[in-house]
């Protein structure tokens, strides 16, 4: 499904995370708070999607996309409405100190957002290959007939699905505003990167995943320290149109 | 075709006699505005609407069309007629190649795609120093316009035209044969392919003349501006109106963008003046949103089933 | 016998899985010929193959004596192969009538778009097929069989020499097969070559000429409908999956 509005949540969560941190939680912490309450709020979404689009099975090709793209639209311009267009930063612990091996500085907050954000890739992979569920959310992208023989609800499946994919999305926006500093319109970076992650792995391939973006954060430190930070925003899309055009059947082939 | 015609005249002749009943300057400078959203949606419309393509990048189709006549005008001072054209020439071979690109693939990565060529050229523009880069480029206008009262009065007549061509070429294409193979091609792709519909290269010719007169649009932008930067030229606002009016208007139908534009661009010309301009893009979003919920068929789907009439 | 349609050592294979495995079939001019075979032997992706929908791996497709496996769908169409689908794929924004247009306006008349009266030979076309009263109605408000029906016409539309008819019985009552069988019958009458893939056992017995049965890429029987139904392959195919 189009689901367009990813990055979108993405950002809505680092703003969710640092309205949060302003009552003085700690933003990781905030962002597992949020899970919750994300997780509902995916599937709310995706029902609501499914009961108007493809559950009626109407056209969903084209206004599911017009759909998502609104979504993000308005998640973006709301955010702007009520936080402004300021970038916004949160406070911690770990955020401004760095750990030193030898000569190398390692500021301490990319060593807690990797250390999480590979914790958490790790877990929807166990996730996803070890539990039923998780091993029928990957079959019901390929064949949802077969899925519907074995007794489960495709449904029921691909709801649960968004619903988890929203709730990473908390946890993630936490990582992103500990990161640096969060802007509303930073969505569409992501869609970029998001899909550019994606469409590099190949569809529904977790470890490719991990690799995909390695290469794209490698990518992106290059050219940001040869061409200039000008120019780094084009290089996920650059990418990612490069791939479409060289191998897309071999990549996302069905 | 007759009447369609006897119409157009009419528009442009109303265009050209406008000056003589308005003498605000202002009501030309928004017109302006409400024209060129009625080239964009009509564009965006042949398609999306009509083949199902989503395009999310009206802006840097816009945009490549206002640089384009801003790189030629510096470069060579060309007249605004053949800006226009070059604007247009340009524009048509970027969605050619976008759908060289993708236009094989589900209809998902076409959109995708439209995304990362709108960031990756509005990197490569603000990297350009010739047009100004990111800081922008002012813009003379020419000091005297024969015909016309002043410079924004000719700019306003100019973009009728194009409108006028715009709403015609998409009429043209929705009644002839090609209309039917791109909708042949929305309703379900393999049967189109099946049924002889030479799939692709509708796709290409649709996405070449979508392009091509989001272009046109965007080549007078700089003279209209008497400035061009990047921010604004590729902004987000077009590719979301571009998308949002004919759906909101209706796709079906040439007349559904017209509308949807002519509508949804005056009220925003309004609003933004009376309110702010955050407030007019939200609104745009949350109507995209409704309507596509709640009207799929847009102002002309619900006008339709209140006013049924036998179908000729 | 004149073949029409050589299919040669096909093969056809998704990531790992292979779906067909050198698949050869000769048909002739004017055959009514049945493909069988238990679900994901390959009887669709070998169609999908011969018809354009997906691109062969290995083997070639002779089509009246010109390879056209590179061809695009639409070009093999226009060439003279024409298909309905399993799940039927209506225009489902166009009236019936329209929906006949398309492959009218694309295949039958595409030099001569301004002279010909295409409205009048759907209208013809549907007459055919017992479908005239419908000919206004949107194509998503028809019943199973009427969609069926529409897809057959739409093929014919198409001008055809082989018609591919796609499980086109699937999910009709037994009157309403009768009725489908009818229609391929008078269609075969008038000299156009018919691939039926069935899975209603005794609708592909009572039309086929000759029958190949397909298991897991490759084919295990070919033959008159007696050989293949006394065949034991066949039946440990069909019982024993």
């Amino acid at each position: 499904m189009p689901h367009v509005a990813h990055p979108a949540f993405l950002v809505l969560g680092a703003y969710a995370t640092y309205l949060l941190t302003t009552y003085g939680i700690d933003p990781l912490l905030a962002g597992l708070l949020l899970m919750p309450v994300f997780f509902v709020f995916g599937l709310g979404v995706y029902q609501f999607y499914y009961s108007t689009f493809e559950g009626r099975g109407s056209d969903q090709g084209l206004r599911g996309i017009a759909f998502f793209f609104g979504i993000a639209f308005i998640v973006q311009v709301g955010l702007i409405l009520a936080f402004g267009v300021d970038q916004r930063l949160v406070d911690a612990d770990y955020i401004g100190t760095s750990v030193e091996f030898g000569d190398m500085r390692i500021p301490q907050r990319m060593l807690v957002a990797f250390g999480v954000a590979l914790a958490l890739t790790s877990a929807l992979a166990l996730y996803l290959s070890r539990t039923f569920t998780g091993r029928a959310i990957k079959a019901v992208a390929q064949d949802e007939g077969a899925l519907r023989l074995m007794g489960a609800n495709p449904v029921r499946i691909k709801r649960w699905a968004f619903g988890i994919a929203t709730a990473t999305c908390a946890i993630a926006g936490a990582l992103l505003i500990i990161i640096g500093p969060v802007e509303p319109g930073l969505d569409r970076l992501y869609i970029g990167r998001t899909f550019c992650v994606v469409v590099l792995a190949g569809l529904g391939s977790m470890s490719g995943t991990l690799a995909a973006g390695l290469i794209l954060g490698v990518a992106e430190s290059v050219v940001l320290t040869t061409a200039g930070t000008a120019w780094a925003p084009a290089v996920a899309f650059g990418i990612l149109l490069i791939v479409l055009g060289v191998r897309p059947a071999g990549l996302f082939g069905r | 075709m007759k009447r369609f015609s006897i119409g157009a005249l009419a528009v442009l002749a109303l265009a050209a006699s406008m000056p003589l009943i308005f003498h605000n300057e202002y009501f030309f400078f928004a017109a302006y505005v409400v024209l060129q959203f009625v080239v964009l949606a009509t564009a965006w419309n042949i398609l999306g609407g009509y083949a199902g393509y989503v395009n999310f990048g009206s802006g840097a189709f816009f945009a490549v069309g206002a640089y384009t006549a801003v790189a030629l005008y510096k470069a060579f001072a060309l007249p605004l007629g053949l800006q226009i054209l070059a604007g247009a020439a340009a524009s048509g071979l970027l969605g050619f190649g976008v759908g060289m690109l993708t236009l094989r693939l589900r209809g998902i990565f076409f959109s995708i795609a439209t995304i990362a060529v709108a960031i990756i050229l509005e990197t490569v523009v603000v990297n350009w120093s010739y047009v100004g880069g990111a800081k922008g480029l002012p813009i003379m206008r020419p000091t005297e316009t024969p015909f016309f009262a002043n410079h924004t009065v000719w700019l306003f007549f100019v973009m009728t035209l194009i409108a006028v061509v715009a709403v015609g070429a998409a009429r043209f294409v929705e009644t002839s044969w090609i209309g039917r193979g791109l909708r042949a091609i929305r309703d379900n792709e393999v049967a189109a392919e099946c049924s002889g519909v030479p799939t692709l290269k509708l796709k290409l010719a649709a996405a070449t003349l979508s392009g091509a007169l989001m272009g046109a649009a965007g080549a007078p932008y700089a003279q209209y501006l008497s400035f061009v930067e990047p921010t604004s030229t590729f902004s987000l606002n077009y590719a979301i109106n571009a998308l949002a009016m004919p759906i909101i208007g209706g796709m079906g139908h040439w007349i559904g963008p017209l509308i949807g534009a002519l509508l949804l661009g005056s009220v925003q010309q309004i609003v933004t003046v009376t309110i702010s301009s955050e407030i007019n893009v939200l609104v745009v979003g949350v109507m995209l949103v409704v309507f596509v919920v709640a009207a799929p068929e847009g102002i002309l789907g619900l006008f339709r089933k209140f006013f049924p009439r036998r179908k000729s | 016998m004149t073949a029409l349609l050589q299919v040669r050592e096909v093969s056809k294979s998704f990531g790992g899985f292979t779906a067909l495995d050198r698949v050869s079939i000769e048909i002739a001019k004017g055959e009514r010929f049945g493909l069988i075979g238990p679900n994901g032997s390959g009887k669709t992706t070998l169609i999908n193959c011969i018809s354009g929908v997906l691109a062969n791996d290995g083997g070639g497709i002779v089509f009246n004596g010109e390879e056209i496996s590179r061809l695009p769908a639409y070009q093999r169409t226009r060439r003279g192969i024409a298909r309905s689908f399993q799940i039927p794929r209506p225009f489902s924004s166009m009236s019936v009538l329209e929906n006949l247009v398309v492959p009218l306006e694309y295949v039958a008349h595409r030099d001569s778009l301004l002279k010909a009266d295409m409205q009048g030979e759907a209208m013809e076309l549907l007459r055919g097929i017992g479908l005239a009263d419908k000919a206004d109605t949107p194509s998503n408000r028809l019943s199973q069989v009427e969609l069926r029906k529409m897809e057959l016409a739409r093929a014919m539309a198409a001008r055809p020499q082989l018609l591919i008819s796609d499980e086109a019985m699937a999910g009709l009552s037994s009157n309403e097969v009768s009725e489908v069988l009818e229609i391929l019958f008078k269609l075969n009458a008038t000299g156009i070559t018919i691939i039926m893939i069935e899975h209603i056992m005794q609708a592909v017995m009572k039309f086929s000429q000759r029958v190949i049965c397909l298991d897991a890429g490759h084919i295990i029987c070919e033959g008159t409908p007696q050989v293949i139904v006394a065949n034991p392959d066949v039946q440990r195919a069909y019982l024993g999956a």
